[in-house]
């Protein structure tokens, strides 16, 4: 299942709890994909996937929108 | 059997420290950070240009990389507006209710550790760090009120308090954790340099904007004119942004500084009434408060311009939209910096 989340307008760490929150209630092998503007998830999201074992599958910008793909890799 | 504990990460020196002490006594650590809207991190920095040269990364996010545990990031906003408005044992310098809102943190973590099943909670705190929370006085305080009680382990300050459960039931070895006092943050740096920390955030000026006179200023301004002391996650993080100006008790016009600022600002047009400066290069400005008449519209304008490339000219041509609503045109002449008093200026 693909879930989408719009973090749009929200700073830190905001983005990263709606994609903890997102992750913690899909299944292993999930895409969640989340639409940010604050630059600084592109160190954030990256950084709390590898302490949480998930993978990142893309990092892309548009104008100042950042669309980060994650898979959900365990149940931890 | 492995026992396990929950840290306290804020993201700073000490409560990486706290928990990496823990972790080389064997014992599984996980950590936890609160979310309660008034963080100073690096990206409310980033907003602003000036502020570029400071990290984006989040602190509690990067503590947990270096320690390679898990970090649990919870939002407290809406349970955390208790703590603000009403805190027991008061507030500091400013409106930070740092006593309160220890407790509040140690509870929630308590309360998260016996939903998962963890043994004990980890701080960075240290008797004399902090002129309100971290004192003598305060550490039985927040172990009672919390109700963490003898299973709340400060390891950087632990051997000037009395033994706590996880020492007592040899969980943790007691000789091998800290007996840090005072304000002198030399120890922290001699500890961090023998775990080979090097690029930790460095404490200036504490996480929290509740601890700075400004925000504080801008806050209890807010709360005056609301007539009740109440707000929501957009006023709060409002108050980080812009140059804040009341003409009137019944609303303030707050005017991006730059860039990074009118970006951050237009996300919230749909919520608040806006100006936004048309002939000349010039700032977007938002409305917080009752929607504006006529006469009003012209002063807040008038006040804008004054901000943009037009303040010198006869007319500067603006737009003002309703919240969420179509622009209309305005055209004024910007009001000379010795038309705007003084105690209009929020700060």
């Amino acid at each position: 299942m693909n879930i989408e989340i719009d973090a749009s307008r929200l700073l830190c760490p905001m983005p990263v709890i709606r994609l903890q929150d997102a992750i913690n209630e899909s299944k292993i092998g999930d895409i969640v994909k989340i639409t940010c503007t604050d630059p600084g998830v592109k160190n954030d999201i990256p950084a709390w996937c590898n302490i949480n074992k998930h993978i990142i599958l893309s990092i892309e910008e548009q104008d100042y929108q950042i669309i980060i793909c994650v898979r959900k890799e365990n149940n931890d | 059997m492995t026992r396990k504990a929950v840290a306290l990460i804020s993201g700073g020196l000490d409560s990486l420290l706290a928990a990496k002490v823990i972790q080389q006594q064997g014992v599984h650590v996980e950590g936890i950070n609160f979310f309660t809207g008034f963080c100073v991190e690096g990206h409310t920095h980033a907003i602003r240009k000036k502020d570029k040269a400071k990290p984006k990364r989040n602190n509690a996010l990067w503590v947990a990389e270096q320690l390679g545990i898990k970090l649990h990031i919870v939002d407290i906003v809406e349970e955390y507006k208790d703590v603000v408005i009403n805190p027991k044992h008061g507030y500091g310098a400013n409106l930070n209710p740092c006593l309160d809102c220890k407790i509040f943190m140690v509870q929630k973590a308590h309360e998260w550790l016996q939903q998962k099943g963890f043994d004990f909670i980890i701080t960075g705190e240290v008797i004399g760090q902090r002129p309100m929370s971290q004192r003598k006085e305060t550490m039985p305080i927040i172990s009672n009120e919390s109700g963490a009680d003898d299973i709340l382990l400060r390891p950087l300050c632990a051997q000037n308090l009395p033994a706590t459960k996880p020492e007592l039931e040899g969980w943790v070895k007691r000789e091998e954790l800290h007996g840090f006092s005072g304000r002198s943050r030399k120890p922290q740096m001699a500890l961090a340099k023998q775990f080979g920390f090097e690029d930790y955030a460095q404490p200036a000026g504490g996480c929290c904007f509740l601890t700075d006179e400004n925000y504080s200023v801008k806050l209890q301004d807010l709360w005056s004119n609301r007539g009740e002391k109440k707000y929501d996650l957009d006023d709060i993080m409002l108050l980080k942004v812009g140059r804040h100006i009341r003409p009137d008790k019944a609303y303030k016009i707050i005017i991006a500084r730059e860039e990074g600022e009118n970006r951050f600002m237009s996300g919230y047009k749909k919520q608040f009434q806006s100006i936004k400066t048309i002939s000349h290069a010039g700032p977007l400005a938002l409305i917080e408060g009752e929607e504006l008449n006529a006469e009003q519209v012209k002063l807040a304008c008038a006040i804008v311009a004054r901000f943009s490339k037009g303040k010198n000219e006869e007319q500067v041509e603006l737009t003002y939209s309703k919240a969420g609503g179509e622009p209309e045109t305005i055209h004024v002449k910007a009001l000379q910096s010795s038309e705007i008093p003084q105690n209009w200026y929020l700060v």
